[in-house]
């Protein structure tokens, strides 16, 4: 049998070596160079034995467990298409920074927290040179001590929730206890960790040259009187993490709570498709690790051990945590202006959105798009959509937010040029 | 590697992303909004946002970010939408 999993992070890798293990033939498609993920980045990652490792290769469409293929450069026109069929499939897309929109978060200069960390533990590039980091979660550190070890000045580290509410999560801090402590390991940018505070504003003409922040309230509306100038030339921010849930999606898997709805053997609601990491909650690159070899030994017919399951079971309680103690709070509508962008493709401000629901009445997702455009643009809505939606007060659910059924760009030429079945030699 | 950058040569290593290249040259911004005209560089780092683009080898809509550079690559700023040569 043939299992072929998608994504080479923590999750997608114990997946194929526990799918290969149990005697699969096992494909892993990966849209980066090397293997890793994020969480490897800029490490020599061994792909595991007797798995067959797609790099470069990004799947544009899932149709039941056919998937169609694109390997070669970057967005380049002159890739190989192919088409590969499987018996089972997993899903390990993980996830990508959650970006607030706050005035002149586009100024070049403001970058997310991840893109930071990718240049950090890729190329050993420093997004700038006098730096503030912004956001909410656990993952804002590691992410400032990467800046830190190249040398950059990490001028303050804000953190818009607050840590304390761990003192409600007395089951999460005991299942998570051992990544708790790993928050030891950054304790070089600690002294300019504050928390109930964020950037509001980005400052500068053509770049960012200055940050305005704030302490926040509970719901994290500024605190009046609170606001500080501080010289910067880059700011990076992330407030938690947005699954990337297209393949789940055009597979037909349900979407729960903005994530993928798996049982504990990793299952989802389409027979032979499982999904295993940040695409089923956020709990990190342990928990995706264990997910993943759930998921891959299910797939490819096995049965995991029931001390995994324990080990999974205890990841997600602490997940679960993370979760409350990391939501973003409302308040966060108010620090656009009317001219801050939403939709950052399209050019469309909150003065826009605002007046396609309150005068051209856009009260549901589809009509806000297609009265002011917000979210029709090169990214198609995953920056800004999740953003759009709740600034207008329009309900939305993950899976409506993350229909793609063209989940990667294709070129034209690349479409008309489409196998649609295997070759033969398959 | 050498690569050129809107006609300049820049210096690249084996590996090394456009924007990897670009950042590490001292650019920020390497395309111009389509609407505005605003600049722009890098957002996401890791390919969803769509705001590094810049033209590759006379090719539009390369996200710079998940480009690695081949030896004499030609890389320009991109302003607003263009269409391939």
């Amino acid at each position: 049998m043939r299992v072929v999993v998608v994504g080479a992070g923590p999750a997608g890798l114990a997946a194929a070596r526990a799918a290969a293990r149990q005697g699969a033939s096992t494909v892993l498609v990966d849209a980066e160079p090397s293997a890793g993920g994020q969480y490897h980045r800029g490490e020599n990652v061994v792909v595991p034995q007797g798995v067959e490792h797609l790099a470069n290769t990004t799947v544009w469409a899932v149709e039941g467990t056919r998937l169609h293929l694109r390997t070669g450069p970057a967005d380049a026109p002159d890739r190989v298409a192919r088409v590969l069929d499987c018996d089972a499939l997993v899903l390990a897309t993980g996830a990508h920074d959650r970006a607030l929109p706050f005035p002149g978060w586009d100024l070049p200069g403001v970058v997310t927290a991840g893109a930071a960390q990718a240049m950090a533990k890729a190329h050993g590039v420093a997004v700038g040179r006098r730096v503030v980091v912004a956001g909410t979660g656990p993952f804002l550190l590691p992410v400032a001590d990467a800046l830190r070890k190249l040398g950059v000045d990490v001028v303050e580290v804000l953190e818009a929730g607050s840590p304390l509410a761990w003192a409600r999560e007395p089951a999460g801090v005991f299942a998570g206890r051992g990544k708790l402590a790993e928050i030891a390991r950054y304790r070089a940018v600690l002294p300019r960790y504050h928390t109930r505070s964020t950037v509001v504003a980005a400052h500068g003409e053509n770049r960012v040259t200055a940050v305005t922040v704030a302490k926040l309230d509970r719901d994290w509306r500024v605190r009046p009187g609170t606001e500080r100038r501080i010289e910067v030339d880059a700011v990076c921010t992330g407030f938690g993490f947005t699954p990337r849930l297209e393949l789940a999606v055009a597979a037909g898997c349900l979407v729960d709570k903005g994530f993928v709805r798996v049982d504990d053997r990793q299952t989802t609601s389409v027979p032979n498709v499982y999904a295993a990491g940040e695409i089923t909650g956020i709990g990190g690159a342990d928990l995706a690790r264990v997910e993943g070899e759930i998921a891959g030994t299910c797939a490819a017919g096995g049965t995991p051990s029931a001390s995994l399951l324990k080990t999974a079971h205890r990841g997600r309680v602490f997940a679960a945590a993370l979760d409350r103690v990391s939501s973003v709070r409302p308040g966060w509508r108010t620090w656009p202006d009317e001219r801050t962008l939403v939709c950052r493709c399209e050019e469309v401000d909150l003065a826009a959105l605002r007046t396609a629901v309150e005068e051209h009445a856009a009260l549901g997702l589809r009509s806000l798009k297609l009265t002011c455009r917000v979210g029709l643009g090169l990214c198609q809505g995953r920056v800004c959509l999740r953003n759009a939606a709740e600034l207008a007060g329009i309900p939305h659910d993950a899976d409506r937010v993350s229909r793609r059924p063209i989940a990667a760009p294709l070129r034209l030429g690349e479409l008309a040029d489409t196998p649609l079945t295997p070759a033969l030699e398959e | 590697m050498k690569v050129t950058v809107d006609g300049t040569a820049v210096l690249a290593r084996p590996g090394q992303t456009v924007a990897a290249a670009l950042l590490a040259a001292g650019r920020t911004a390497w395309r111009d909004t389509r609407g505005a005209g605003r600049p722009r560089g890098l957002f996401c780092g890791i390919g969803v946002c769509f705001d590094c683009l810049v033209v590759v080898n006379g090719v539009p809509d390369v996200r710079a970010c998940q480009r690695v550079l081949a030896d004499g690559d030609d890389v320009r700023t991109q302003h607003g939408a263009e269409l391939p040569r």
